[in-house]
């Protein structure tokens, strides 16, 4: 509570500070639009100053996680998760290939929507923030003192794991759903046989613990697509609700086939009933195969395949699901931050509907269904509605609250965000955007205690916004204060990939926790060398390691000497600098991979095959310090079988095994 | 030419350190470090004689500590040989009788300071003119400097008998 007094009281101080800069200017943000001179001042953040807070947007179907800031929409980092990512060697480097590894075997890229904050009592923390893999069901954990992936687990009996991660008040857990329906277990059936035969499964992902995220139980339901998810907090904390549509079971031409029901499902799980069945013995233990990749105390990521997982059906542990009758294809589904209303967003509805927590846990104790579908009762629509916004936009997806009693609902198909009062369900503001938004973004704003001053429209199409870069355009994303009576429009920002959605966290937050450097003396990487004096260059076979190190401004060694084509050739990097903000990079000709990038006091390894006889030189490619283009190397490479002796070393005469030792 | 290039990247280099710490003074650094006034290098006697940083104390070296030696000699292992050797000029300057030249305090105020030392200190100033590579930060500790001052002084012990028995 004081922590966030700090927060907020600090960004009144900028506030004021920000005022006082322009106070010579400026007219001051009255009326709807602002003037250009209003706007920029808005979003100015001086040379040298930080934004008032950061942005983790999705990088879509790059697979990677950005970090922008705000007011000013500058693209402050990309964080690799899902692809490859050859700027620093992700996902090449012998230590962060593991990363990638999944039960189909080393996949280079995924499609990454949903960025997810860590909280602590309903708020988000900057402890961790987590992201889902759509294609080959994946979800990830950032570490924020870092900027850096640590532990990525994959989700079986799953297929298109769009609804995740959400996570639960205080991150027990984090969800991952099956947007596709699959047969569970997944066999060769034929495709026209899907009903009932096709599941769907709601899975729950220890989150709390680092380094030990883990599939603690998966729910068996109907075959529908499970789209997206909320939890409760404060009175609903314990249940979490899923989105569905396609109730139909239609397996093709969805687009006319799961739009005929009027109505579709929100699934409401009561996920402290699932503890009490698992650990009653309700569930089943399933053969699966699915992997857990974790970036250990050596800075090394290992991969564990697992073999079984804890599956529950409702029909063997009541009182565990719910059907929310919810018009129509819902999308998103959103939980004010009282806890009390449920916000869908249904695609093809008219309206929002906003259920009521209250009346549901009424309606279920009153045991008013109107049917059960697999074990799971469906409560009736006019029994659980708080209420329906009416005039909402066409299209209405995604929901998030500024913490003052309103909410902000995206309109896809009209183009707009539209303002209402949870006290009414009535529209007090709408604003356009450019064009067709998907998820919006308030920082905190799907929390119990959201940062209400901003909101960033994440929308799909961008046209005429920027510059045409051929047919592929840059995607957009558009900042506005939220903080007055009236939504204003501040900027447009382009982003990296598909904006899909975004989290963001007060730069405060982020701060103090960072991490500068690795120490040399905690660096247990098997390959490290921590002086001048150990290294060196050892051939066991067809297998050379180097043991090299960087520091300011020279490799050690610098000179190689007998290596072979076709050797497999590991060049294992210390970065022997403890000083803040100098990595060394690493690259050699004709290396078919990447480039490493070493942070101070860390050991990265590239493996590279050389095809070619001839001097192949080396550089680090780091701009580290005057005399970074002094920064090279020469590795001479010999026909295979020739007698040249393994030879090393770094200003002086080179070291040498004996031919002999080969 | 070439050497014209290098100084070109260096007072670039200069200039931006300056800016981020506003602590030198940009016509410092393009100045001869070593010939200029002592009255105006901005520091006090006793910066001047044992270097500017964390020691504001001259350090009393007492009996020789074989245990502290050892741990020294283990951190300039690892955190100094880089660019340093005992008996020669490597990266920068030769290390074996550093301590007749300087104070401790100026050896410690050197290793935890490297920055500041290059920017404002005239002595280090002119060896990194000399030298062209500016000593990195090694996030040394206070114990780990005077450690490693020990383990200098067992090495200038060393060269001496060594000298001695050559005579
Ligand atoms: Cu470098």
């Amino acid at each position: 509570m004081s922590m966030r007094n700090r927060v907020l009281l600090g960004a009144a101080a900028v506030g004021v500070v920000t005022a006082g800069l322009w106070a010579c200017g400026s007219t001051g943000r009255s009326g709807p639009s602002l003037s250009a001179a209003d706007a920029a001042s808005a979003v100015y953040v001086a040379p040298g100053e930080y934004d008032e807070f950061y942005a983790f947007m999705s990088g879509g179907f790059s697979g990677n996680l950005t970090v922008m800031g705000l007011p000013s929409g500058r693209l402050l980092k990309t964080v690799p998760v899902f692809s490859q990512f050859p700027e620093n060697g992700w996902g090449y480097s012998e230590e962060t290939k593991a990363m990638l590894q999944t039960s189909y075997g080393f996949a280079a890229w995924d499609d990454a929507h949903h960025p997810e904050l860590s909280m602590t009592d309903g708020v988000p923390d900057g402890r961790w923030i987590f992201i889902n893999a759509n294609n080959t069901p994946r979800v990830a954990r950032i570490d924020l003192a870092e900027f850096e992936t640590k532990e990525i687990v994959e989700i079986p009996n799953s297929a298109g794991n769009h609804g995740s991660p959400f996570i639960t008040p205080n991150s027990e857990y984090l969800v991952a759903t099956s947007r596709f329906s699959v047969p569970v277990p997944n066999r060769d059936m034929s495709i026209s046989e899907y009903t009932g035969n096709f599941k769907g499964m709601l899975s729950f992902v220890r989150a709390d613990r680092a380094g030990e995220m883990d599939v603690a139980f998966q729910i068996l339901v109907p075959g529908y697509n499970y789209d997206l998810a909320h939890a409760g907090k404060g009175p609903s904390d314990g249940w979490m609700f899923f989105t569905s549509y396609n109730a139909e079971e239609a397996h093709t031409l969805l687009e006319v086939n799961a739009s005929k029901r009027d109505k579709d499902f929100i699934a409401a799980v009561n996920w402290k009933r699932a503890e009490e069945c698992v650990a009653q013995g309700n569930a089943r233990s399933m053969p699966a195969r699915y992997v857990h990749n974790v970036v250990g105390d050596d800075h090394v990521a290992r991969s564990e395949l697992k073999e079984s997982v804890t599956v529950l059906e409702p029909a063997s542990c009541e009182r565990l699901v719910y059907f929310l009758p919810t018009p129509k294809s819902p999308h998103g589904v959103d939980v004010d931050p009282s806890g009390r209303f449920i916000v869908a967003g249904g695609k093809l509805a008219t309206v929002i509907p906003v259920h009521s927590f209250e009346k549901m846990i009424q309606a279920i104790e009153e045991e008013e269904f109107e049917d059960v579908i697999d074990g799971i009762p469906v409560l009736e629509y006019d029994e659980i509605i708080a209420g329906e916004v009416q005039d909402p936009g066409l299209g209405p997806l995604h929901t998030e609250f500024d913490g003052r009693g309103y909410a902000y609902t995206t309109a896809f198909i009209s183009s707009e965000v539209v303002k209402w009062r949870l006290e009414d369900f009535t529209v007090v503001d709408r604003i356009p955007v450019y064009y067709s938004v998907g998820h919006l973004m308030i920082p905190g704003g799907d929390s119990r205690e959201p940062w209400g001053k901003y909101l960033v429209a994440l929308n799909k199409m961008t046209k005429d916004r920027y510059l045409p870069t051929g047919p592929e355009l840059a995607h957009s994303a558009q900042l506005i204060d939220i903080s007055g009576d009236k939504m204003k429009l501040l900027l447009d920002f382009p982003t990296m990939g598909e904006p899909h959605y975004a989290q963001a966290l007060p730069a405060e937050l982020l701060m103090e926790k960072q991490v500068k450097l690795y120490r040399l003396d905690e660096n247990t990487n098997q390959y490290a060398v921590k002086s001048e004096a150990d290294t060196r260059v050892t051939r066991n076979g067809r297998r050379v390691d180097v043991y090299m190190t960087a520091i300011r401004s020279h490799f050690a060694p610098d000179n190689i000497e007998g290596i072979e084509v076709g050797d497999t050739v590991y060049f294992h990097v210390t970065n022997l600098e403890q000083d803040w903000d100098v990595p060394h990079g690493f690259a050699a000709l004709g290396m078919e991979t990447a480039e490493l990038l070493i942070m101070p006091g860390a050991t990265r390894t590239l493996t590279w095959v050389p095809t070619r006889v001839g001097i192949h030189p080396f550089y680090c490619t780091d701009f580290c310090s005057a005399l970074h283009q002094e920064m090279q190397g020469y590795v001479r490479v010999s026909p295979r079988g020739s007698n040249v002796p393994l030879a090393w070393g770094t200003g002086g005469a080179l070291r040498s095994q004996p031919v002999a030792a080969q | 030419m070439r050497r014209f290039v290098k100084l070109g990247l260096l007072f670039a280099a200069g200039a931006l350190l300056s800016a981020c710490g506003g602590a030198a003074d940009v016509d410092d650094a393009d100045s001869d470090a070593v010939t200029s006034s002592a009255a105006a290098d901005g520091l006090t006697a006793f910066e001047r004689e044992h270097g500017i940083g964390p020691i504001k104390q001259p350090v009393e070296l007492g009996e020789p500590d074989a245990t502290l030696a050892s741990a020294g000699e283990e951190i300039f292992r690892m955190k100094c040989t880089a660019c340093h050797r005992v008996e020669e000029r490597y990266i920068g300057p030769a290390l074996g009788n550093v301590l007749e030249r300087r104070s401790a305090a100026y050896a410690m105020n050197m290793m935890m300071n490297p920055t500041e030392m290059t920017q404002r200190h005239p002595v280090a100033k002119g060896l990194l003119a000399e030298y062209l590579a500016p000593m990195p930060f090694q996030d040394l500790t206070e114990q780990d400097a005077r450690a490693i001052v020990e383990y200098l002084r067992t090495v200038a012990d060393s060269a001496a008998s060594a000298q001695a028995a050559a005579q």
